[in-house]
């Protein structure tokens, strides 16, 4: 269940709407949903949104922001009813599981019981939510992943990943965007660049949108990474959002 | 098209402007000036607009050649003294320097970063709206070093005025903060000792946070909350109970609880306290914070009228493509 939305202030640039202090993806799909209606608003001051796991927080132009209306407004949103579980759009991601692309994957099968096979179908199979963006810019935290795939984080994290990374760590797996350290075990790569300045858009995934793991071979990663150097998207994208 | 090289300097040498927004839900930290009043101040001296780029310098001092052209400097902030060939320019006045010109900025002097603003401002295409570095994930210019050259927007800056303000920008006193989002995590005597002691600037400090020791501050529900938002100046509490001041640089999300935020029109003069400094909080309501804003938003726009601001506007430096980052003469 879920209660009524909590309008807290972090100073005075900022609103934190609490949903809830747990992950739950019904209540992570709602919070996309509540984020798309509430930006759709365009309340004067509010200058953008950063919705996630349980919350959102709103940034604000203190000097111009209507704290009152925006608590309004977040009221009257809150007794919408939400029939849409999301709003984002649906992508298809080719991902290159395993060998030099997944240091991990063997470790992840390992602990599961299964074998990398499996565990490339497992995580392929099912449509996950980008839940947030965080910890590095255009970091994907997915939420959908098959609880037989949860693996601890590495007692040694690396200081450096590549970029375009599919990683899991505990019950949660990700798209990353820059290189950077991880913890996480790193079963795959993706010719996509999730980032890639000077493109339009900068960012392909955002909070709420939906992406689907598409295994390819090895084979097809020169070419595709060569087209995605010159801006190509790579991903498909299923749907409008 | 003038140039600044850098001779010498220390780290974090970077050029800071108000900071990017708009793509926070992407992860994408703000970045910007640590001290905004300052930056406006070393803008006003030159004529630029408030939030034009400039160069921030913590801790230490910088010298600079010019190579080319001629332009208007001025330095504010922490204090640094700044010298043209040798003789010292006097105290919030601006500048005119020419090719060949040795530019000198002592170190920083009861505080940590100094503005250094050139009129125009400076000719680094602008990322993802906003021409200032984050060193962590490598947006914007990358930090400067010795033999980097400095591209400025233009050579006409002998027509800027020589100005001096005398003005400081408002505020003293306990740091001010709003309570929350998770101020009932803690407790009342761990309100009183956050209100009550001192807290001491860590060494450890940076752009990413203001790391600060004193009493613990335990929280009643532990230290791990589910991932949320954070801003500039939302005060963290991890499992050590030692509190952290988020800076410009910080993530865009976090997972430690957050006693209070530091209200964004003392962010500038928290950012200024240098390592073993003490700091004290006492608490506001929102309404005061706004309030207090818009007092520093008033400050800023009375400072002299940038009669050359329009032409530190981004579409304009970016329409003359002068050039697309900060060149690097060690290459050459």
């Amino acid at each position: 269940m879920t209660r009524d939305p909590v309008v807290r202030p972090l100073g005075d640039t900022a609103l934190s709407v609490e949903f809830a202090d747990r992950i739950d993806p019904a209540l992570t799909a709602r919070i996309h949903a509540f984020d798309a209606a509430f930006t759709a608003l365009r309340l004067p001051g509010v200058i953008e949104t950063v919705p996630t796991y349980r919350a959102i927080t709103l940034h604000l132009d203190p000097l111009v922001a209507d704290r009152a209306a925006i608590a309004d407004a977040v009221q009257n949103l809150a007794v919408a009813p939400f029939d849409r579980a999301r709003d984002g759009a649906v992508w298809e991601v080719p991902v290159v599981y395993g060998g030099a692309f997944g240091p991990d994957l063997a470790a992840v099968a390992a602990h599961a019981g299964l074998t990398p096979d499996a565990v490339i179908a497992a995580h392929a199979e099912p449509q996950y939510q980008v839940a947030m963006v965080g910890f590095l810019p255009g970091f994907c935290y997915l939420s959908g992943l098959d609880a037989a795939l949860a693996t601890p984080r590495r007692a040694d994290p690396r200081a450096r990943i590549p970029a375009s990374s599919i990683s899991i760590g505990g019950a949660q797996t990700a798209i990353g965007s820059l290189e950077g350290p991880s913890g996480w075990h790193v079963i795959g790569r993706t010719p996509v660049r999730p980032f890639q300045p000077g493109r339009t858009p900068e960012f392909l995934f955002g909070p709420g949108d939906t992406i689907r793991m598409r295994p390819i071979p090895a084979s097809e990663w020169a070419a595709l990474d060569a087209d995605a150097a010159q801006g190509a998207r790579i991903a498909t994208r299923l749907t409008e959002g | 098209m003038g140039a600044l090289e850098v001779l010498s300097c220390g780290p974090g040498l970077t050029v800071q402007d108000a900071g990017r927004t708009g793509y926070l839900r992407f992860g994408v930290p703000t970045a910007g000036a640590m001290d905004r009043a300052a930056l406006a101040l070393a803008n006003a001296l030159v004529g630029n607009a408030p939030e034009a780029a400039a160069l921030e310098l913590p801790f230490l001092g910088a010298t600079f050649r010019m190579r080319s052209g001629a332009t208007v400097i001025g330095a504010a902030g922490a204090g640094a003294v700044l010298a043209i060939n040798e003789i010292p320019v006097p105290a919030a006045s601006a500048a005119l320097v020419r090719a060949g010109d040795r530019v000198a900025v002592s170190p920083a002097c009861g505080g940590v970063y100094t503005y250094l603003a050139i009129a125009g401002g400076i000719a680094v295409a602008p990322e993802m709206g906003s021409r200032s570095s984050h060193m962590r994930t490598g947006f914007g210019p990358a930090q400067l070093a010795a033999g980097d050259h400095v591209p400025l927007a233009d050579e006409a800056g002998s027509e800027a005025a020589l100005r001096y303000i005398g003005a400081a920008a408002p505020g003293d006193g306990p740091i001010r903060v709003v309570p929350g989002p998770q101020d009932s995590h803690f407790g009342e005597g761990v309100w009183a000792a956050f209100l009550g002691a001192a807290f001491r600037v860590s060494a450890r400090s940076d752009r990413m946070g203001l790391r600060l020791d004193g009493p613990r501050l335990p929280s009643a529900r532990g230290h791990d909350i589910v991932s949320e938002g954070v801003v500039p100046g939302s005060i963290q509490v991890p499992g050590d109970g030692q509190p952290i001041v988020l800076g410009r640089d910080c993530q865009t999300t976090g997972g430690y609880p957050k006693i209070a935020t530091v209200i964004s029109a003392d962010l500038g003069r928290l950012a200024q306290f240098p390592p073993g400094a003490e700091i004290r909080f006492r608490t506001v309501s929102a309404d005061e914070a706004i309030e207090a804003a818009r007092s520093l938003a008033d400050w800023v726009a009375a400072l002299p009228g940038g009669m050359r601001s329009a032409r530190t506007e981004p579409a304009e430096l970016t329409r003359h493509n002068l050039i697309s980052g900060i060149t690097d003469a060690r290459g050459h």
